[in-house]
């Protein structure tokens, strides 16, 4: 899944290039959020891709997708805190204490940190399946908060973060059939 | 890190010799654009290899006001715009402004005047000595610049159409165009963008009105064929492309005002102790730098302005 980091790639192309503009760290740092936006929705594809349209491939993916998902939310916080702040605690515990915008976006961080801890086979079986289910749905609370967390950073144009809102929500709709007919088995 | 000296007597001109070498830095490209102080890590921005380009202005005298620093880059200064007209990504400007119509243009001046008039932009670039200004800008966002805008003093064309007494607020209109400015076929701020100063603002001396940049006119992103500038407020108080002017009593209600009242208010001056309710504003990152700077108050310009606020609130000025 080479390919789930052709983005850093990019990153790192355009910076070496120019290519990232006049305002470099707030470019990365913009863009490492974007990224986890759309691997964390990639993450959510496989379940409905297989209840929806019987293909089941995807499943193999959804490890990778939902543990990439966290390394970019990761790299996005600490690229704030190391390069865009650089250190500066005294502004970052402002920020997130007090900047309701931050305080959403670290919360849905804070979110995707257990489920990467329990990512593992031997974290499912220990939790067994249904505990471990039931856990891992703090994505979707990790996904509407990273979607407010975009939606109070812009300052006019709502437009790409109600384009993951809507995005997300279809994802969650997709996977009403498969509850229903988990629930009549 | 080289320490801030405030040298704010802008009437110090920049030595010819200075003057001539103001490019060597371009030509050095992203690493001497950075500039020497030992603490800014180079940073590939890729800005400062295009030279400046553009119809060459007469410039009449030179005033430097940044305290000595060297100009942001040319490229950056004209491909990092916040100008939602053209889209609300700070690229968008440069890649979709350029077709912009600068010529013919005529400003209206009306309201609270008793001369007013429709002045073409041919007899405003004549209408005062142009002058290039080297003035640090800061954007409400937190980020900043050093630019060497070219224009004349606000205080000259207004002088020129007679305020009233009663003119006591001035509004500055951009330009209403859709097929000009895609932008504003998306209702995400009140067209048109609309500006205001008091009128004491407005006269004083540091308020420029710009019609040029690194000697050469203004490009269409930066806000052509004539913007103000107000070195000591946040960049969102410098209308672009403007078409009108106007003298009003009543304080004006102006874009970001009303779009977030508790975001942006009228006043708009740089204040590092009032944050935004988003970010501290007691920083800001100059571009090409890495690590950021004390924002000061008035953004050095509190010698030249802070009389104007005497027996006001600061923390209502933001």
């Amino acid at each position: 899944m080479a390919v789930l980091l052709l983005p850093v790639v990019k990153i790192g192309w355009d910076a070496a290039t120019g290519g990232l503009g006049a305002n470099p760290i707030e470019a990365v740092q913009n863009r490492l959020g974007f990224w986890t936006l759309v691997i964390l929705a990639l993450a959510l594809v496989p379940t409905p891709a297989k209840d929806l349209l019987g293909v089941s491939w995807p499943q193999r993916l959804r490890r990778i997708l939902g543990v990439t998902a966290f390394g970019y939310a990761l790299a996005h916080f600490l690229f704030y805190v190391g390069v865009d702040k650089f250190f500066d605690w005294q502004t970052i515990s402002r920020d997130l204490t007090r900047r309701p915008f931050l305080m959403v976006g670290f919360a849905a961080l804070l979110c995707l940190v257990p489920l990467a801890v329990t990512s593992t086979d031997g974290w499912l079986l220990r939790l067994g399946y249904r505990r471990w289910k039931l856990l891992h749905r703090l994505v979707y609370v990790a996904a509407a908060l990273a979607v407010v967390h975009f939606a109070w950073r812009v300052k006019a144009d709502p437009t790409r973060p109600l384009l993951f809102a809507a995005v997300f929500a279809l994802l969650l709709l997709a996977r009403v059939p498969g509850w229903i007919r988990a629930a009549r088995r | 890190m080289a320490r801030w000296k405030p040298d704010l007597r802008g009437s110090e001109a920049t030595p010819e010799e200075t003057w001539l070498r103001r490019r060597d830095f371009l030509r050095l490209g992203a690493a001497g654009a950075i500039g020497a102080a030992a603490s800014a890590l180079p940073l590939p921005a890729g800005a400062g290899e295009d030279d400046p380009s553009g119809e060459v202005l007469p410039v009449a005298r030179k005033l430097e006001m940044a305290g000595g620093e060297k100009p942001t880059p040319w490229k950056s200064v004209t491909t990092y715009n916040n100008f939602y007209e053209f889209g609300t990504d700070k690229a968008d400007p440069a890649k979709r402004a350029s077709g912009l119509r600068v010529r013919p243009w005529t400003l209206a001046v009306e309201g609270e005047v008793k001369k007013a008039r429709a002045i073409g932009i041919e007899e405003i670039l004549k209408m005062a000595p142009l002058e290039e200004r080297i003035y640090r800008f800061r954007c409400v966002e937190a980020w900043s610049m050093v630019v060497p805008w070219v224009g004349f003093p606000l205080s000259e064309l207004l002088k020129r159409v007679e305020p009233t007494s009663r003119a006591k607020y001035v509004v500055f209109e951009t330009l209403l165009d859709k097929a000009q400015m895609p932008g504003q076929a998306s209702r995400i701020l009140e067209w048109p963008y609309t500006e205001g100063l008091r009128i004491d603002e407005a006269m004083n001396p540091l308020t420029l009105l710009a019609v040029g940049l690194y000697g050469r006119v203004l490009p269409p992103q930066n806000g052509a064929p004539l913007r103000v500038i107000t070195p000591w407020k946040y960049g969102f108080k410098g209308a672009k492309s403007i078409v009108r002017m106007r003298l009003v009593e009543e304080q004006p209600r102006t874009t970001w005002a009303l779009m977030a009242p508790t975001e942006y208010g009228f006043y708009g001056n740089v204040n590092p102790a009032v944050d935004h309710p988003r970010w501290s504003q007691a920083k800001e990152r100059r571009l090409g730098e890495f690590f950021r700077r004390d924002t000061l108050p008035f953004n050095g310009y509190a010698a030249e302005v802070a009389g104007l606020y005497a027996g006001l609130d600061p923390r209502k000025l933001y």
